[in-house]
């Protein structure tokens, strides 16, 4: 970000506060960036020649006569081919060492898609994970997150999404993320020789909270890019959304805003609506799917950022640690994706939603034959063969290290029915008990 | 016209200097380089009028200019406007250009080159009054009135009326003159600020007549009346909206609006999606035949979010004015609300509870009380029967949007985790949710006029005895199976009976997804007589299979076409079932 020849430079700053400054200006548009002493900042509030800007890095150390230059156009993102492989900052310079991408400026945070233009997401998006695949499956356009709580490994999750899922392009948009998780995710990628199709925007816990806001659209702006002129399908994962709703707060508390419930802004719905709401099939083939996390604390899902992201996302993914197996699992109860309808069964093999619902129901008995076990009842031979059933499907389907594709899975879903079950107990459809039930 | 000049801008805020006189809510323009953008004005301070902007404000400038429309958001009302999909602004969607939308792109409502078939209703001397029907053209399968403008204050005398043939929107088809004899010209078309109610009726009587749902928990235990209000809160996942798109599909109304108000755009898609090709139980029309769709998503503009509710409700009453029943549906008002918040918020007004301003209960009340059931002044009745989802923060039904939404709606359908968990659908609490009109006179003699002498009296009995099971079970569930008496599991089992057969309703299934009254009756009573029935069981352990059998029989007969051999089968079975145990 350099400064221009004929630039107007202010250097009389009216007010500081912790994020923002206040600057007498005229001529200046509402949500255009500036240099406030080189650091990058957006204008937020103009009353008059008032101008009070956000300092995306905070202003410590800046003083009244601090220089501020404004570039006259709102935050922009260079978009290309060469955007792949690259890791960027919030405001989308790179931090890999690697040069500046040359390209079209497309401005961030840009208009949404005419409803009546959209199509029905209709195609699904595998990742290999089986508790995602056959229970909850994604489908492009759709959006969802995982609800985690801080101590569960979400960003592993998360990385072999993006390492195995069938997408042309993945985008991954880190919040607050660890200097140690963003060096995992950098590891991961490159060890998986995947790079070509991952374009990262990275916020470290070292790098200001408030530049945070800047990630979500900086990837969905790359993602629409790619889903718009190259017709591609594309996956966003964002990783942490809390993150991101902190330094939202953060920003409105500076604005003397009234805060709502759980000291968020009172536009937190809208706020996360806008990002979430990118997810999209378009008519052309291209495609926005996004998969977020979003951290809880104690599982607590009332809390204003969960409840207002369930209320946008397209169902949620839970993931548990299975102490039968000691392996994580996404949670089957928990977890519904509420777009797989549109898909399974349909898109791929017809017995899918039977042999989903099928397991589903066999892993609640084992859930009722394991209660049974812990208050001291005797079990029946049904539940002794639920509870071993239910182990051995969640190591070899539910447990999130297993990688197969979608035909294997329900093939050895139809191999364990046939192991504990009879064919009655099973209870699925004749017409795919001939096929599928191997004698 | 009054001009202004732009001085402050916070988010959409937008503050202006204005050179002569402004209204609250009266629309401006402001220029932004090619664009205009859409503004309305919500507070005056002296000569500077704070307006909400209807798009994203991104790069407006200070100086920036601005002009006043005299007027108040309207809308454009007229033949065309069934099967359309509209924005909140009521921008017709189908025309905009490209896949985004467009900052400042206005549209059309209406279509300014179709001919419509006109057929006088008036003729020159008579006598008319705003609201009067002069003509009627032929909508998909309505007959569209076209009346004297709601705007029309006084008597006026029909001049000259076209006679029957092909005109335009736009084409003048009566010439009216008020008393002191100033002609004016009437077209198909007539504006209408949103914010104001369309008052053109003679009365608004209390509802009495049954707004048949096809949703048993509703139809039949909560019962909603032509002109009724209702609202349904629930937590995310509860599936309010799959209760309202199942209302929407089979709800005996001659017209459905759907607000689509700050929700998920891939469900709006859903709708554009099926009801072009879905059938209207009632007609075997196409649903989208007689639905309006305004569809303003989450990521539309916040102050547009606003707006489509008032716009949908000013639709509503153009087509009730023609007689029609009219069901509204708005998903979802809290939605509406949080942008009332965020507005509030930024004029710093002083908050109300969870920072709400503080005059929403006063907006919802307002907003709710536009329904209801009218007779006209020819004497000819309509209804808007409105019903209003809330996504209450966290499920917590103690939030200012579900107790405003409370004092304001007369049909309450609580939506629980608890039922949507264990996968009763729909999801509908028997116990909390009430309908108010159960208590009117004028109802219950409808309603057992309508359905049966003892209907009331039935649903009554059917409510206590959900009741008295919950009680039973709660009982069962601390003393354990056997620690209480036999009875108390023969009550619970009973209340699973009507729970499972009258309230659950699968709405996948293409005969139990609609049920019409007579067949809710004969159901209700059917399983009535079950519940009245005395059952011998020695032990506890015998009562639940029994009953399940039971179940299980009269699920097959939802499943069923009402009356069929199978239908028919199924019940004799049940017959031989309830004789096995009944007490002599």
């Amino acid at each position: 970000m350099t400064t221009q020849a004929f630039q107007r430079i202010y250097t009389k700053l009216q007010q500081i506060t912790k994020a923002t400054v206040t600057v007498q200006a005229t001529g200046v548009g509402y949500d255009e960036l500036a240099m406030v002493a080189g650091r990058l900042a957006q204008v937020v509030k103009i009353m008059g020649d008032m101008v009070t800007l956000q300092i995306f890095s905070g202003t410590e150390n800046i003083g009244t006569d601090a220089e501020v230059v404004f570039m006259g156009k709102p935050p922009v993102l260079k978009v290309g081919e060469q955007l792949a492989g690259r890791f960027f900052n919030a405001f989308g310079e790179p931090i890999d060492g690697g040069p500046e991408v040359e390209g079209l400026e497309m401005e961030i945070g840009g208009p949404s898609v005419n409803p009546v233009r959209r199509m029905q997401p209709s195609e699904l998006i595998t990742t290999g994970i089986a508790g995602i695949d056959l229970n909850n499956t994604l489908v492009t356009g759709q959006k969802i997150p995982f609800f985690a709580d801080p101590d569960q490994p979400y960003n592993q999750v998360m990385a072999l999404v993006a390492l195995r899922a069938k997408a042309d392009k993945i985008i991954l948009g880190g919040m607050g993320l660890s200097n140690d998780d963003y060096l995992y995710y950098k590891n991961a990628f490159e060890n998986a020789g995947v790079l070509d199709r991952i374009i990262s925007f990275v916020n470290t816990t070292e790098n200001p909270p408030v530049e945070r806001l800047l990630v979500p659209n900086m990837c969905l702006t790359a993602a629409e890019y790619f889903a718009v002129e190259k017709n591609e399908k594309v996956l966003v994962l964002l990783t942490d959304m809390t993150l991101f709703c902190d330094a939202l707060s953060i920003v409105s508390n500076r604005m003397d805003q009234i805060p709502s419930k759980d000291s968020m802004p009172g536009s937190l719905y809208s706020d996360l609506a806008r990002i979430y709401e990118k997810a999209v099939q378009f008519p052309e083939g291209g495609s926005i799917t996004i998969v977020a996390v979003t951290t809880l604390s104690g599982g607590d899902i009332t809390h204003a950022i969960p409840d207002n992201t369930g209320y946008i996302t397209e169902g949620q993914l839970f993931l548990r640690r299975d102490t039968d197996i000691s392996k994580v699992i996404v949670d089957p109860f928990r977890s519904l994706s509420r777009l797989k309808q549109l898909v399974i069964g349909k898109k791929n093999r017809a017995d899918h939603p039977q042999v989903m619902n099928t397991a589903i129901r066999l892993y609640a008995d084992a859930a009722n034959a394991k209660t049974k076990m812990e208050n001291g009842f005797d079990l029946t031979d049904y539940d002794e063969r639920v509870l071993s059933f239910a182990k051995e499907y969640s190591d070899k389907l539910l447990a999130i290290d297993v990688n197969l594709d979608t035909d294997a899975m329900m093939d050895t879903t139809w191999v364990l029915f046939k192991k504990y079950f009879s064919k009655a107990e099973v209870g699925i459809k004749e017409e795919f008990m001939k096929i599928h039930w191997k004698d | 016209m009054t001009k202004g000049i732009v001085k402050g801008i916070i988010a959409n805020l937008v503050l202006i200097e204005v050179d002569g006189p402004v209204s609250q809510n009266e629309i401006c323009y402001i220029r932004l380089g090619e664009t205009d953008l859409m503004a309305e004005v919500i507070k005056v301070v002296k000569n500077t009028a704070y307006t909400q902007v209807f798009e994203s404000t991104r790069g407006l400038k200070p100086g920036d200019t601005a002009e006043f429309t005299n007027h108040m958001l309207e809308v454009k009302l007229g033949p065309g406007m069934l099967s359309k999909n509209y924005d909140g602004l009521q921008n017709d969607l189908n025309k905009m250009e490209g896949i985004f939308l467009k900052r400042g792109e206005y549209t059309d409502p209406l279509d300014a080159d179709v001919k419509w078939q006109f057929k006088p209703l008036a003729k020159a001397g008579d006598k008319v009054e705003a609201g009067d029907w002069l003509g009627e053209v032929p909508e998909s399968w309505i007959a569209h009135k076209i009346m004297v403008p709601f705007s029309f204050s006084g008597s006026f005398t029909i001049k000259s009326i076209v006679g029957e043939g092909q005109y335009t929107v736009n084409d003048t088809i009566a010439v009216l003159s008020d008393v002191d004899g100033n002609e004016v010209n009437v077209t198909m078309v007539q504006n209408w600020a949103v914010k104001l109610p369309i008052k053109t009726y003679k009365e608004k009587p209390r509802p009495f007549r049954l707004m048949e749902t096809g949703v048993r928990t509703i139809d039949t235990l909560n019962p909603i009346v032509e002109g009724g209000t209702g609202f349904i809160p629930g937590p995310f996942g509860c599936g309010k909206t799959v209760l309202q798109h199942a209302i929407s599909q089979n709800a005996d109304a001659d017209l459905i609006i759907v607000a689509a108000c700050g929700e998920r755009a891939n469900e709006v898609v859903e709708l554009f999606v099926e009801f072009p090709v879905l059938d209207d139980p009632r007609t075997g029309r196409k649903l989208m035949e007689r639905t309006i769709i305004i569809c303003n998503t989450s990521n539309m503009p916040v102050a547009a979010r606003e707006a489509s509710v008032y716009t949908a409700m000013t639709i509503a009453e153009y087509y009730r004015s023609m007689g029609l029943k009219v069901l509204l549906l708005a998903d979802s008002t809290s939605r509406w609300a949080q942008a009332l918040r965020e507005m509030s918020n930024r004029m710093e007004e002083l908050p109300g509870p969870d920072a709400f301003p503080m005059d929403l209960p006063a907006i919802i009340s307002n907003f709710y009380s536009r329904s209801g059931y009218v007779v006209l002044n020819n004497g000819k009745t309509g209804s808007i029967t409105f019903i209003g989802t809330v996504s209450p923060a966290g499920g917590n039904l103690k939030e200012p949007v579900t107790e405003s939404t409370k004092k304001a709606a007369r049909c309450f359908y609580a939506l629980s985790q608890q039922r949507a968990d264990s996968k009763r659908y729909p999801a509908v609490d028997p116990i909390d949710s009430y309908s108010k009109y159960l208590e009117y006179d004028e109802v219950i003699e409808s309603l057992n006029k309508l359905i049966s002498p003892t209907w009331v009296d039935d649903v009554t009995l059917a409510k206590d005895i959900l009741l008295r099971g919950r009680e039973s079970y709660e009982q069962i569930n601390i003393l354990g199976d056997d620690g209480v008496p036999l009875s108390y599991h023969d009550k619970y089992w009973k209340s699973e009976l009507i729970d499972r057969i009258i309230l659950q309703q699968d709405g996948f299934d293409k005969i139990d997804k609609s049920t019409p009254m007579d067949r809710q009756r004969y159901m209700l009573e059917l399983i009535l007589k079950i519940c009245r029935t005395e059952f011998h069981f020695e032990v506890f352990e015998e009562i639940m299979p029994y009953f399940i059998k039971m179940v299980n029989l009269c699920k097959q007969m939802n499943y069923s076409e009402f009356q069929s051999p199978d239908f028919k089968k199924f019940e004799s079975e049940l017959d031989t079932v309830v004789a096995e145990r009944r007490v002599k």
